[in-house]
């Protein structure tokens, strides 16, 4: 199961911060790391996994899982992702509401669903597979995306609100994927925040993203903007004691940029507390 | 439309820029299409690029991306991680440049460093480990790292020169034989040509033959003192070296052959 509640100010843990986080006390009450790349056999990144480990509650955070594919879980990446969950013992385990793969094709990226029923009954049943097989309660991340389909049937929150009802699964819920598909699809980001069951979201993501021709793109490559950070403090008036963390996968800054970061987060979950 | 029929027409769009499917998903849903299409391909540039620093600096960046498309159009990955989508590469550079066989073996030998990197944890051998085998029934048993290929070329030679930023020597053919073995000493991925006697050797031990019959084919390969002083040279580089994981005394009739 996953931990009790708590305020936690967390960081993903990228290579180019390896040597600090094992050098020094970082101050972070956890760190993320992408599953994939510790679900090899062994070498350097598992021995640095396991130093990290003996220092930090470790989040595990996966894009491969697929609980979206209409042919069900790869048995073989289940298996991989078990025995690193067994080895981590992490604080969360999560991955998206997407789709990754169909009969033998790995497109390597979070695809969308279509918000339906046949979609809901697919997604619950990996879900509940996925954490049968885990023996422990999952985390699904809300998507950022770029299209949607006119045959959905209801809303993405609505959606993620039943998958959690019927799977028990909790939410990890990206605050700038939030923002990047309200842009995209035009629905209001707050009726999102309100409308998903705050109960369940054990964490939260905090990134940036570009403008392309058309679309905001979810690039991760960019300090936290502050139509991102507005809607976070909406969200912590809302949720109460949680998780947070800084999501940068490209263009990787100096280490204390990204706690300075931290930082604002800390100070806008300190308001909120005062204030309930 | 059902989940898998949409799921097929996103699949066939991703790889086949096909208009049929993409028509299917919903005209209003070409400029979100278009996105999905540039990551996919993107990404799997990226990967293969990423895995072939050297060969995209020997060959040019045109060329290079030019054999990356050619792989994409003709190989999707089918993997959970993307580590595994380059190792299919070399056989497709050897296909596209069947006359410069440095350019597969320089992809393979980067593939095969980056595998190593991550291949499973063995301890050393302590030479107490050694201490009272019945040789000739000894099977040793190869690190999970190990891995091998014929080698065409002077790769090797190419791939440090780039390494080092050096300038490189003009590619060239090698002996029939000569073989590459690459493999991890701690936590460093290494490699190094061999000759076919050795090569030869390792798949012997590879294939699960004892120690005495590894000594005999040598033997008869190389006559009885040279043989033997072969098995004992190499037997001591693979063990300084890692590339000896563990022993195991044969059981069965015939063991010692």
């Amino acid at each position: 199961m996953t931990q009790p509640q708590a305020n936690r100010y967390g960081l993903g843990l990228r290579k180019p911060h390896y040597q600090h986080f094992l050098d020094e006390q970082v101050p972070v009450d956890f760190v993320e790391v992408i599953s994939e790349n510790f679900m090899v056999d062994g070498g350097r990144p598992r021995d640095i996994l396991r130093r990290v480990r003996e220092c930090y509650p470790v989040a595990l955070h996966g894009v491969s899982l697929s609980v979206g594919s209409a042919d069900g879980l790869d048995p073989a990446y289940l298996a991989r992702l078990k025995r690193l969950v067994d080895d981590v013992d992490p604080l969360f385990v999560s991955d998206h509401l997407c789709w990754t793969r169909i009969e033998g094709f790995q497109s390597h990226d979070l695809l969308p669903l279509p918000y339906t029923r046949e979609a809901l009954d697919c997604v619950c049943a990996n879900v509940a597979a996925a954490q049968d097989h885990l023996g422990r309660t999952m985390l699904i991340e809300n998507p950022s995306s770029y299209m949607s389909f006119a045959a959905s049937e209801m809303t993405e929150w609505a959606f993620l609100d039943a998958l959690c009802a019927r799977t028990g699964c909790e939410l990890l819920l990206d605050i700038n994927n939030i923002f990047v598909s309200a842009a995209n699809h035009g629905f209001d980001p707050i009726a999102y925040l309100d409308g998903i069951p705050a109960a369940r979201v054990r964490q939260i993501h905090l990134a940036g993203h570009s403008k392309g021709d058309q679309l905001l793109i979810d690039t991760h490559d960019q300090p936290v903007p502050q139509g991102v950070w507005a809607l976070y403090a909406h969200a912590r008036a809302r949720l109460g004691p949680v998780a947070t963390m800084i999501e940068r996968d490209d263009d990787i800054p100096p280490l204390a940029d990204l706690l300075a970061e931290l930082d604002i987060a800390r100070a806008c979950g300190a308001r909120e507390s005062i204030a309930a | 439309m059902s989940l898998l029929a949409l799921q097929r027409d996103l699949r066939d769009w991703l790889r086949h820029d096909a208009g049929q499917a993409a028509a299917r998903l919903g005209g209003e849903t070409m400029p979100g299409l278009i996105v999905y299409q540039n990551n996919y391909r993107a990404q799997l540039m990226e990967c293969l690029a990423s895995a072939c620093p050297q060969l995209r600096l020997w060959i040019g960046d045109e060329a290079f991306f030019a054999a990356a498309a050619t792989h994409i159009d003709a190989a999707p990955p089918s993997d959970w991680t993307l580590d595994a989508y380059p190792a299919g590469f070399p056989a497709t550079l050897a296909h596209i440049h069947a006359d410069s066989p440095e350019i597969a073996d320089l992809a393979w030998l980067e593939i095969a460093l980056a595998d190593a990197f991550v291949a499973a944890d063995h301890a050393p051998l302590p030479p107490a480990a050694l201490a009272d085998l019945t040789w000739d029934d000894t099977v040793f048993l190869l690190s999970p790292a190990l891995r091998l290929r014929d080698l065409g070329s002077n790769a090797p030679a190419i791939w440090s020169a780039l390494s080092a930023g050096e300038e490189p020597p003009p590619a060239a053919s090698l002996r029939q034989g000569e073989a590459l073995l690459v493999w991890r000493s701690d936590f460093t991925a290494c490699f190094r040509t061999i000759d076919a006697l050795e090569a030869s050797t390792l798949a012997a031990i590879a294939a699960g033959q004892p120690f005495g019959a590894v000594c005999a084919g040598l033997v008869a390969a190389a006559g009885e003192e040279r043989g033997v002083a072969l098995a004992g040279d190499m037997l001591g580089r693979w063990l300084r070296d890692g590339v000896i994981a563990g022993v195991r005394q044969a059981v069965g009739p015939g063991a010692a052959a």
